[in-house]
């Protein structure tokens, strides 16, 4: 066993022992506190569990990397996934948290005084829910796998065993105090290493200066200039200019926003603190935990590209000596490859890395490596032989362009790092900084954290929408508290088990489904909860053929470009800009869901019949602080 | 008392309503319709454009929340809605 592991197992182990005693401090005991916490939860301390329940593996270990290779047209992601919370605060919680149930499919049933509506609710919480604890599942392997050389599937099962304890006992109670340890975990072990990183460069501790302040090399250059200098150098887009098309910046950001604001485990959250004033406030807290790490992923992308670069382009671009000679590589890059997370081959045969845009000339040679090696295996010769030509001619076109580039005068070949994954950037950054053994334990035990705080969070979303919606609500309503809690364990331990399943034999469509997660959540959720507050005049029929057509919008124009329930082959029109309704992709595509959703509720509404006066009274009285106790059955 | 609740409540929207705009003003009007030209200006080694996606965004979200909160809790006591 290395140092390195040794240090991973003891950070990961302790950071493990302190999860399990939480859970066995905060046992439930009630409904109330499984569902709620008791409903006692201070609106800082529940600002922390929020984050560590937002914040997912994607926004611990994808995040920074996605930034890093997309420059200013990631923002998307970050002013998408914070600019949520505004909307939650003023339009969701504080009415939500009045209203002063356990669930929302609940706030959805009793709003609506229909027992379809809330049906409705629960079938897109559940597949909200699903489809992203698959993803955390995964990324606890994941992290497991790389950092203490375990199996994925080794890993996945802790995994499972540690969520089941403190989540099946503790219910919220549980989650919310394991939360806030997680998020200290994950915080320190985000900002750690990119403060040393920000004093290497730069000479300022805080990465969000650091981003933004002249490079600590003598030069006087401003970071981000240099970046911008390197990387157009190399032939890649410059890093601080927008390349995307402004239509779908905005609906991709929008969607994103409304989506947040609909994620039912996160609203839940909200039902957990003493008052309505403190919905509001914990909001404001919940956004200060997240920012953090939010402001400082844009200084790690900036500053793990730019470390990168300088890693393989070591002098002037062209000169004979300016790029890495592999021999010499250094040793997190051995590390890496292992993982298959870093590629490269030496195309130009100098002994030397070139790391650049090639335009299409890397994407060629690999189609005609692919085509060349079916070609050799194939049994049907003729559809192969024309798939090769299909190849070759493709192949023989860029490089007649590449021979017309610059780059070709230096003797390059093609780009010769072949793979450089976007998780790199955050979980290989410690060792690229040279930092301390520990500093990368923490990283793994960091990544653990943020995937375990969000698949409990989830987990404990789906059990409730279960046991309390579906048993409690409407198939059983005669079952005792303690049969109910009963339930909801039984519930909670099956959500697990199937997530720990789907995340062992994910379906070819894991990583889509994601997108379709968000758009569902905006097109369906938050509409429907935003209508049930701020108008009295929306009705049952509105809101249940409201949220079905958003959903069914959504829906059918993400499998038009991506098949039928994601078959590939079924596809009704390629993926690609030309062909998008307005030019948004479908993964922007929810506001537009959400647009359906409102237009079709009110007109619908318009048509039949208000809603009955108790209904208009119970809108009244969510719209007013006073009088809301804390969070109870009926 | 019916009237005192609809001033409550058209108070409340008239504030959000602002906070809302100044929202949509950060992100969606400054960080991505008018990046380009805002990036012309310079905030040390920012971009101002680029600046207001990646960082001034999510700190003007979190300012609003609290105004916001801030702001509520004396429009609450102000029409005695507030909890006590």
């Amino acid at each position: 066993m290395t140092e390195l592991q040794i240090w991973t197992y003891a950070v990961v182990g302790l950071s493990f022992a302190l999860y399990f005693y939480i859970a066995f401090k905060a046992q439930a005991g009630s409904t109330s506190e499984f569902y709620v916490a008791g409903g006692g939860v201070h609106p800082i301390a529940n600002g922390m569990a929020t984050a560590a329940d937002w914040m997912s593996a994607a926004s611990f270990i994808s995040m920074a990397g996605i930034i890093a290779f997309k420059g200013y047209d990631a923002s998307v992601y970050l002013m998408g996934w914070t600019g949520g919370y505004v909307l939650m605060a003023m339009l969701l919680a504080p009415y939500l948290r009045k209203f002063g149930k356990f669930t929302v499919p609940e706030f959805v049933g009793d709003r609506y005084y229909s027992k379809t509506a809330r049906i409705v609710a629960v079938i897109c919480l559940v597949i909200i829910s699903l489809t992203y604890v698959v993803g955390q599942m995964k990324g606890v392997g994941v992290t497991f796998s790389r950092f203490l050389g375990v199996s994925m599937e080794v890993g996945l099962v802790v995994g499972m065993v540690i969520v089941f304890f403190y989540s099946a006992f503790g219910g919220m109670k549980g989650i919310t105090y394991t939360q806030i340890a997680q998020y200290v975990v994950l915080i320190f072990a985000y900002t750690i290493p990119a403060v040393f990183i920000s004093l290497q460069l730069t000479g300022n501790p805080l990465p969000q200066l650091g981003l933004g302040s002249q490079l600590a090399d003598g030069s006087n250059m401003y970071l981000l200039d240099k970046l911008d200098q390197v990387v157009t150098e190399l032939g890649f887009k410059s890093y601080t200019d927008k390349h995307d098309s402004t239509i779908n910046l905005f609906f991709l950001t929008m969607t994103l926003m409304i989506g947040t604001a609909g994620l039912p485990h996160v609203i839940i959250r909200f039902f957990t603190v003493p008052k309505v004033a403190d919905a509001r406030s914990s909001a404001g807290w919940a956004l200060i935990f997240i920012a953090i790490l939010y402001t400082t992923a844009p200084a790690i992308g900036a500053m793990a590209r730019l470390n990168l670069m300088n890693t393989v382009q070591i002098g002037p671009v062209g000169a004979a000596d300016g790029n890495l000679v592999i021999e010499e590589r250094p040793q997190w890059m051995k590390n890496w490859e292992a993982t298959k997370l870093i590629a490269f081959t030496d195309k130009n045969g100098d002994g030397r890395l070139q790391y650049y845009n090639d335009g299409a000339l890397s994407k060629a040679q690999a189609d005609f490596a692919a085509a060349e090696k079916a070609l050799a295996d194939a049994t049907d010769k003729t559809k192969a032989q024309a798939a090769f030509d299909k190849a070759q001619a493709a192949l023989d076109k860029a490089n007649t362009d590449a021979a017309a580039s610059k780059f070709a005068g230096y003797g390059w070949k093609g780009n010769e790092m072949t793979k450089v994954d976007n998780d790199i950037m955050v979980l290989a950054n410690p060792e690229i900084a040279k930092l301390p053994n520990w500093v990368i334990a923490l990283v793994a035990a960091g990544g653990i954290a943020a995937a375990l705080s969000t698949a409990a969070g989830l987990l404990l979303a789906i059990a409730s929408a279960i046991s309390h919606d579906l048993m409690k609500g409407i198939f059983t309503p005669n079952i005792s508290e303690k049969t109910e809690l009963m339930a909801s364990r039984i519930a909670i331990t099956i959500a697990i088990l199937l997530a720990g399943y789907m995340g062992l034999n994910p379906p070819g469509f894991a990583a889509e489904v994601v997108a379709l997660a968000f758009g569902l959540a905006a097109s369906s959720i938050f509409p429907v909860l935003m209508m049930g507050i701020f108008s009295k005049r929306v009705n049952n029929y509105g809101a249940v053929l409201g949220m079905l057509a958003g959903i069914g919008t959504t829906l059918v124009y993400i499998f038009w470009f991506k098949g039928w329930f994601f078959v590939k082959g079924t596809e009704m029109a390629a993926n690609v800009p030309a062909n998008w309704f307005l030019g948004i992709s479908p993964e922007a595509f929810g506001t537009v869901g959400a647009l359906v959703n409102f237009a079709v509720a009110i007109i619908v509404s318009r048509m039949t019949a208000p809603p009955p006066a108790h209904i208009q009274e119970l809108v009244e009285s969510v719209r007013i602080p006073r009088g809301a106790g804390t969070a109870i059955a009926h | 008392m019916k009237d005192d609740m609809s001033a409550y409540w058209s108070a409340n929207v008239r504030l959000l309503t602002v906070c809302l705009v100044i929202w949509f003003l950060v992100s969606f009007v400054f960080g991505i319709f008018l990046v380009e030209p805002l990036n012309a200006i310079k905030l040390g080694g920012y971009k101002l454009g680029f600046w207001l996606a990646q960082q001034g965004s999510i700190y003007t979200f979190v300012i609003l929340i609290f105004f916001y909160a801030w702001r509520m809790g004396q429009i609450d006591r102000k029409f005695d809605v507030h909890e006590q």
